[in-house]
């Protein structure tokens, strides 16, 4: 395998833009180029995540091609799947040794349109869909599953609530913020039971830019590349009725095909919207209860849509390049009630 | 340095208008179990999948991979889904190729579909987006200034594209999958077809269709094990570029240029004309293979049409282009670019039936989308590169 190291990240989180894709995604991808220490034609790759569906058109991403510099024409792909599944397509091209370096972006901007509503859209489409389930109604069905199970309980979800927006108060990207004590949590009426407010994703619109490097590049381009020691991605089967929705099979995989539990990890950003998958989560991934997890916030702070998983890394690896922690976890994950989840290890140089 | 790999199973479906006889999943399948019964594996066999399709607006979906996980045998496996607009079907091959020379996974399925009578491609290509004009004339209307360009700059004969539109129809009757099938075309009934978007007639046009295609990829060394030959893979290559940009040349683009040097690059080809024995590339409006073979090197600039005059792109010519029908027969948009690929692959197999070249050692696949910006492509040979 070759090294790979994260060296710069960008990302913008609102609440509610007013300027469309292009104009959110351009300024994000402009500082992290910016950021590598390379130009923009010294970048081999670029690859992109994003969704059709958000924009209301097809083809959506490709006038985002004229917001990331294409000219001369460059080699590039897009998932339509959050960001970081593009970083890793770009890696693996990285692995090929066709390239060294790759500028991955994805965007989001939901606030135009019913999420909740579009997200039904995931699920089957000839019996499920047509009911128009919305998706935090989906995910109050695996909510209530792991409260009845004995799995999680309504105050552990306040807990993590009431730890990520205290969190949240030192990131300038957060768009829900705020102290609150557990009581005052539980005290809130559901939103869609058993789940309230603040149980479910702060969604947010917005872009995210990362630069990947390989090998000593790397080294020359920053005082402390971020390295990715570790990466997978599984999915589970999609018939909400067919899985055990307290478990996460694909992100037990995930985490220990990447390596997560090899070693110590000083932290984990991980991609939760909703306050229960958290907690199942860190138990599927291996996460101690003395790991601090989400520094950030996390989804619950903001969540915009197709950045989100790659935000977590970018904010893992951020976080590491100042010194802050030495390995970390990152996860992304997508799909209803967390089908699809990826890890990624990192360690910082 | 990279892993070798190669296509060692090729699987499509029967492409019709409408495939109401199966559910999305089922079409899937009918495509990666074809795939898997030529490679002569099995689900287990499989590391990983990497599915493409274009716009979900086409099916209405969200995410349509993960709901299609399980049907695709890719349960605790990883599953990526690539979209680059028309080109996705050659890009996402492009993507499971590269799984295998990176050296993540032996073998990896990767399927393209389309299922067009899910929904309206003429409607989901001129849906109006908030704050912007809307076209409002299908892919046909974006490109006919394209083709009237070219016709104006070379000076082609007007009725290039009809030639070109009788040999593939003609090419499609040999095809078990081809979608349209017309034993009895001739030059008259296309030239006399209703013009739909000026210079483009309706017969010279792609159309919409159900279907998938699959193609099973492996390592060196899990590769050559059954009676059929693998099609190695040579060389691939994307490039993008913008689309609303005053410098480009959407007629003749820059990024299928540099795609195709870069592909001959890898391919260790010096001259295309000598070297590639038969082109399967991605040609949605007739027009377009005289265009393509001018991008790709075939013919000088201005000159592409003279291989359509000349009988060099037939099938019994010196140098055949779209020996399946193509694109013209058969287009489930996000599959398109795969069944060029797939078809390319099984020529230098000796698999193509009826359509086969005969002695074609190597082959170029082509996929291009968008507005003319995207493009992949592929070299496949008998021999390991």
């Amino acid at each position: 395998m070759r090294d790979v190291a994260i060296v710069s990240f960008a990302q913008s989180n609102a609440e509610c833009e007013v300027r469309n894709e292009v104009e959110i995604l351009q300024p994000v991808s402009a500082e992290a180029v910016k950021a590598s220490g390379l130009a923009r034609d010294e970048i081999d790759f670029t690859c992109s995540g994003s969704s059709d569906w958000l924009q209301g058109q097809p083809f959506a991403f490709v006038m985002a091609l004229d917001a990331v510099g294409s000219w001369p024409p460059i080699k590039e792909s897009h998932v339509e799947q959050d960001g970081a599944w593009a970083l890793y397509e770009a890696w693996v091209k990285i692995q090929t040794g066709e390239v060294d370096s790759a500028l991955i972006y994805s965007f989001g901007k939901t606030s135009p349109g019913d999420i909740g509503q579009v997200q039904a859209l995931q699920l089957d489409p000839y019996c499920v869909t047509p009911l128009w389930p919305d998706f935090d109604s989906v995910s109050a069905i695996q909510a209530r599953v792991c409260l009845t199970a004995g799995v999680v309980t309504e105050k552990q979800m306040a807990q993590v609530a009431a730890r990520s927006m205290p969190d949240a108060c030192d990131n300038p990207n957060a768009v829900r913020k705020g102290e609150f004590s557990v009581e005052e949590l539980l005290a809130k009426p559901y939103s869609a039971s058993p789940l309230r407010d603040h149980d479910c994703p702060a969604n947010s619109d917005g872009a995210t830019a990362m630069v990947v490097v390989a090998g000593d590049r790397a080294k020359e381009l920053c005082d402390r590349p971020v390295w990715i020691r570790g990466f997978d991605h599984r999915i589970d089967p999609p018939a909400l009725g067919v899985r055990d929705l307290t478990r996460l099979p694909s992100a037990a995989v995930a985490a220990a095909k990447a390596g997560a539990v090899e070693d110590k990890i000083d932290f984990a950003e991980i991609t939760a919207p909703y306050s229960h998958q958290e907690i199942l989560l860190r138990r599927e991934m291996g996460i101690g209860d003395d790991v601090r997890v989400n520094p950030s916030g996390g989804s619950l702070a903001a969540h915009t849509l197709m950045s989100c998983g790659l935000n977590r890394i970018g904010d893992a690896a951020m976080r590491i390049a100042s010194g802050d922690g030495d390995r970390a976890l990152a996860h992304a994950g997508q799909g209803p009630c967390l089908q699809q989840n990826l890890v990624i290890v990192l360690e910082g140089e | 340095m990279a892993e070798r790999c190669a296509v060692i199973g090729v699987g499509q479906t029967q492409f019709d208008a409408k495939r109401i006889d199966v559910s999305m999943p089922g079409l899937l399948r009918e495509a990666a179990l074809r795939a898997l019964e030529d490679a002569e594996l099995t689900w287990k066999d499989i590391d990983a999948v990497i599915i493409g399709k274009a716009p979900d607006m086409f099916e209405g979906m969200m995410y349509p991979e993960n709901y299609l996980a399980d049907a695709l045998g890719a349960t605790g496996k990883p599953l990526l889904r690539v979209h680059t607009a028309g080109s996705v079907g050659g890009t996402t091959a492009n993507v499971a190729f590269s799984m295998v020379t990176g050296g993540i996974h032996d073998r990896v399925l990767t399927v393209a579909w389309e299922k067009q009578s899910e929904s309206n491609a003429m409607w989901g290509l001129t849906i109006s987006p908030p704050f912007s004009v809307a076209v409002v004339a299908g892919a046909g209307g974006f490109f006919a200034p394209l083709v009237r360009t070219y016709m104006r700059r070379s000076g082609a004969p007007e009725d290039t594209g009809i030639l070109v539109a009788l040999k593939d129809r003609r090419n499609a009757i040999k095809n078990p999958y081809a979608h349209l099938k017309m034993p009895d075309i001739t030059y008259e009934e296309i030239r006399d077809s209703m013009m739909l978007w000026d210079p483009i007639r309706y017969l010279e046009s792609c159309p919409s269709s159900d279907g998938a295609c699959a193609m099973v990829v492996s390592k060196e060394g899990l590769a050559g094990r059954t009676a059929r030959k693998p099609a190695w893979v040579h060389g691939t290559s994307m490039r993008s570029e913008p689309v609303q940009f005053a410098k480009r040349d959407a007629v003749n683009p820059m990024s299928g240029r540099l795609a195709a040097k870069d592909l001959y690059r890898q391919a260790g080809i010096h001259d295309p004309r000598v070297e590639i024995d038969c082109i399967e590339c991605y040609v949605p409006f007739s027009w377009f293979e005289p265009m393509w073979m001018e991008t790709m090197g075939f013919a000088d600039e201005g000159e592409g049409w003279k291989l359509v005059h000349d009988g060099t792109t037939a099938l019994d010519g010196a140098r055949p282009v779209n020996m399946s029908g193509g694109v013209l027969s058969s287009n489930a948009i996000g599959a398109s670019g795969m069944c060029r690929y797939a078809e390319a692959a099984n020529q230098v197999r000796g698999e193509a039936g009826e359509h086969q070249v005969d002695g074609a050692a190597i082959a170029l696949g082509h996929a291009y989308g968008g507005g003319s910006q995207y493009f992949s492509m592929a070299v496949f040979g008998t021999e390991k590169p």
